[in-house]
């Protein structure tokens, strides 16, 4: 899977030093970096790309850390734990466009207090989407990224004894909060370090989220590189090149700061160890923690429930709560395009997710029948496709695609799809894979079953649930990717995603409703089918239900 | 040809270490019961012997059953049947389904049931081939798991302290089953456990590892 990413790589790298043979342009040349830092907008673009990476990755994990630390064992932690993979599943595109919705000077939240509350009979004259700090956006990455990391954060916690760490220090009379941030969270850490750079480097280069709630002029870099490498001009991609490469080192200058803060981190975190404080405010921020985490998980439902609303809705003037009257004619209107669309996802979506699903298995099964272990190096390299920022690469790789004349289209945008579905479908299969008590592989090889014949008819039907699940995430990933789709498809491949993001700039929120729900469904219906048809298959099994 | 299950100059070692070193002959219907506290090694012994033994472990020697050596042979070609403690029945198969598991391939299907069936009824649970495994007791299922096992037409069998999870009274009643049926099939068995009572059940020679 590190081919494409190389190779992408490569072709940002040529371009970005003024070498194009396919637009007869030919270098080494330093133009196309003279040109990006003539950009007047680059300053603010940079830190722009920077802020919103860090505040959004500290702010999530800062409130992921507290919730699981407060309420991990408690009722109301269960309660987030189920809403996850709902949560987890609905597409950024989707979640960013019911942020909008909600809180929108002419959002719902606006509209439910008005004109009670405010007074208002107009919308205030605000700019709160896509301004120009780029807070909206950095909020909509957060609710998206708390569910992320505490999923993580759980399957960490299986491998960390917490419940006996925190039952310890609580019996040393320190506070649940402090005792669990004290003894549990260095462990936790340690394990989720991989996928917290993925957030980091993720939120830095987010281009659809940005595209939707971030600021206009300038746009984030990333925005801006999209822009340029979808110019007519194919001297344009030059530019472009030079700021995805930039781009690129502004996430390894992030990354590197990150590690520094861990440091720094490490170094407070062992004096507060060492100063014995039992933690006098540890109810507050729970509490406050909770109210953090429920605000991100209740963001992303109502989104869903605004944008469910908005595809049904006829007439809505400013401060009615509700439409004056729901009808079909929104999806009457846009039905059929969405129908294309949601075909084309399908395919491409199922396709690329039951690649990745073979793929891993194949992988995992062969760990198990070799005796193989993967070390932390290799996750490490596991995780790289997805900690090089997507424009960094996408663009060279679709660059170099046209440069040996390869056609531009379904088959390459699966294989781009591939490359940061793989990573996460391997990760949500490894553990329940490897869980699984191979006595049960000795019992049935003693009953003379072939190792095929275990993996078929003991090993899989046994991880039925994990393998539906694994399948789930790997659909949700493709559904939810825009700028493989948007840059390897070479404009020409129209999915959910890439519809319903075109539409940010048009406004009509009917049209976004109906894109966002179709979208959301497309992702959240195979997560529904991963519980219920084992649920359904293995109804009379009980060793089973929990499995 | 000899018949019986041969341990010949099996040495077990790991990162260099010699963890155990066995040389035994089981004759047909005997069983050698293998002592000593855990962590010796006991199981290593059995993991051995059903080619299952982990790539961090290096072993030498022989094992030899029927006069045959299978010290290479594909794990499922062995013909060794092993019970853990725990009974492992498939939980996504029914009773009679984990049954049909274990029985030889071949037949038709209303001959297969009927061998399922008669395999029930022989240990007293008749009608349950429909049954959830996880809805069974444990002497239930331990006694489906035995079934199960000699089903498969083992040639050995291997027995992994395979009473350590059941209550005292129900101990002694499958412990006698287990063997009951071992011997009149004419089955080489090795036991490892840490209980003196299954060893003096067992009747049979008595090894004992971590002592020398």
């Amino acid at each position: 899977m590190l081919g494409p990413v190389v190779a992408g790589l490569w072709g940002t790298f040529l371009p970005a030093f003024g070498h194009l043979p396919a637009a007869g342009i030919t270098g080494p040349s330093l133009d196309p970096f003279r040109d990006l830092f003539d950009w007047a907008g680059l300053p603010r673009a940079m830190m722009l790309s920077v802020m919103t990476g860090l505040i959004a990755t500290g702010v999530s994990l800062l409130i992921v850390m507290l919730v699981t630390a407060g309420w991990s064992g408690t009722r109301p932690f269960r309660l987030l734990e189920r809403l996850l993979s709902p949560l987890l599943s609905v597409p950024h595109a989707a979640a960013a466009f019911g942020l909008a919705f909600l809180i929108a000077p002419s959002g719902w939240l606006s509209r439910l207090v008005s004109p009670g509350l405010t007074g208002w009979d107009r919308p205030p004259d605000l700019l709160i989407v896509q301004d120009s700090w780029g807070l909206t956006m950095t909020a909509g990455l957060i609710i998206k990224e708390v569910p992320f990391l505490l999923l993580i954060t759980l399957a960490a916690l299986g491998q960390t004894d917490a419940q006996r760490s925190v039952a310890i220090s609580q019996a040393l009379g320190y506070g649940r909060l402090t005792g669990w941030l004290k003894t549990v969270f260095p462990r936790v850490y340690a394990q989720i370090r991989p996928p917290i750079y993925v957030v980091l480097a993720y939120s830095m280069s987010v281009v659809d989220v940005a595209v939707i709630l971030g600021p206009n002029t300038p746009p984030s870099l990333s925005v801006q590189i999209v822009k340029w490498m979808s110019d007519p001009d194919l001297a344009m991609r030059l530019e472009g090149a030079a700021g995805a490469l930039l781009q690129l080192l502004l996430v390894i200058g992030a990354l590197a700061l990150w590690r520094l803060g861990e440091i720094v981190a490490g170094i407070i975190g062992r004096r507060w160890i060492m100063a014995g404080r039992r933690g006098r405010f540890d109810a507050v921020t729970a509490q406050v923690a909770l109210g953090l985490g429920t605000a991100c998980a209740l963001a992303v439902l109502l989104g869903v429930v605004v944008l469910t609303i908005w595809s049904f809705a006829g007439y809505w003037g400013f401060p009615d709560a509700l439409p004056d009257q729901l009808t079909w004619r929104n999806w009457m209107r846009h039905g059929p395009g969405t129908l294309e669309a949601l075909g084309e996802t399908a395919l491409i979506a199922s396709v690329v997710a039951l690649a990745a699903l073979i793929l891993t298995i194949g992988c995992l099964e062969a760990e198990y029948r070799y005796g193989l272990h993967i070390s932390q190096r290799g996750i490490w390299l596991l995780y790289l496709p997805l900690l090089i920022p997507q424009t960094a690469f996408l663009p060279g790789l679709q660059t170099l695609m046209l440069g040996v004349g390869a056609d531009v289209g379904r088959g390459p945008v699966m294989l781009a799809h591939l490359v940061f579905v793989l990573p996460y479908v391997f990760l949500s299969l490894a553990d329940p894979f490897r869980a699984w008590d191979t006595r049960m592989g000795t019992i049935a090889t003693a009953l003379r079953a072939s190792p095929n014949g275990v993996l078929w008819r003991v090993r899989l039907p046994m991880l039925l649930r994990p393998v539906l699940t694994a399948l789930a995430v790997g659909l949700a990933v493709s559904v939810g990717q825009y700028l493989p789709t948007l840059l390897i498809g070479g404009g020409r491949v129209a999915t959910l995603t890439t519809e319903a993001v075109a539409l940010a700039s048009g406004g009509d929120r009917r049209a976004i409703g109906v894109y966002g729900l179709m979208q959301t469904g497309a992702a959240l219906v195979p997560f529904a089918m991963a519980l219920l048809v084992p649920a359904m298959v293995w109804r009379n099994r009980k060793g089973l239900r929990h499995g | 040809m000899d018949k019986g299950l041969a341990l010949r100059d099996v040495t077990i070692s790991k990162d260099g270490t010699p963890l155990l070193s066995v040389d035994h002959d089981i004759k047909p219907g005997e069983v050698l019961t293998v002592m000593g506290p855990s962590g010796v090694g006991k199981s290593t012994l059995l993991a051995f012997i059903t080619g299952t033994l982990a790539p961090d472990f290096n072993a030498s020697g022989s094992v030899w059953l029927d006069g045959q050596d299978i010290t290479n042979a594909a794990p499922h070609k062995r013909r060794v049947g092993i019970l853990f403690q725990d009974d492992l029945l498939f939980p996504h198969l029914s009773v009679g389904a984990n049954l049909a598991f274990g029985l030889q391939s071949g037949g038709s299907a209303a001959a297969r049931l009927a061998k399922t069936d008669e395999a029930l009824e022989e240990v007293g649970l008749a009608g349950f081939a429909h049954r959830d495994p996880a809805t069974l007791s444990g002497g239930q299922k331990a006694r489906v798991a035995l079934m199960r096992m000699l089903l498969s037409e083992p040639c050995a069998l291997l027995l992994d302290e395979p009473f350590s999870r059941l209550d005292a009274a129900l101990r002694a009643q499958v412990r006698d089953m287990v063997f009951d049926r071992a011997r009149a099939r004419s089955l080489p068995v090795l036991m490892v456990t840490h209980d003196p009572d299954d060893a003096r059940a067992a009747g049979g020679a008595i090894m004992t590892l971590g002592e020398n």
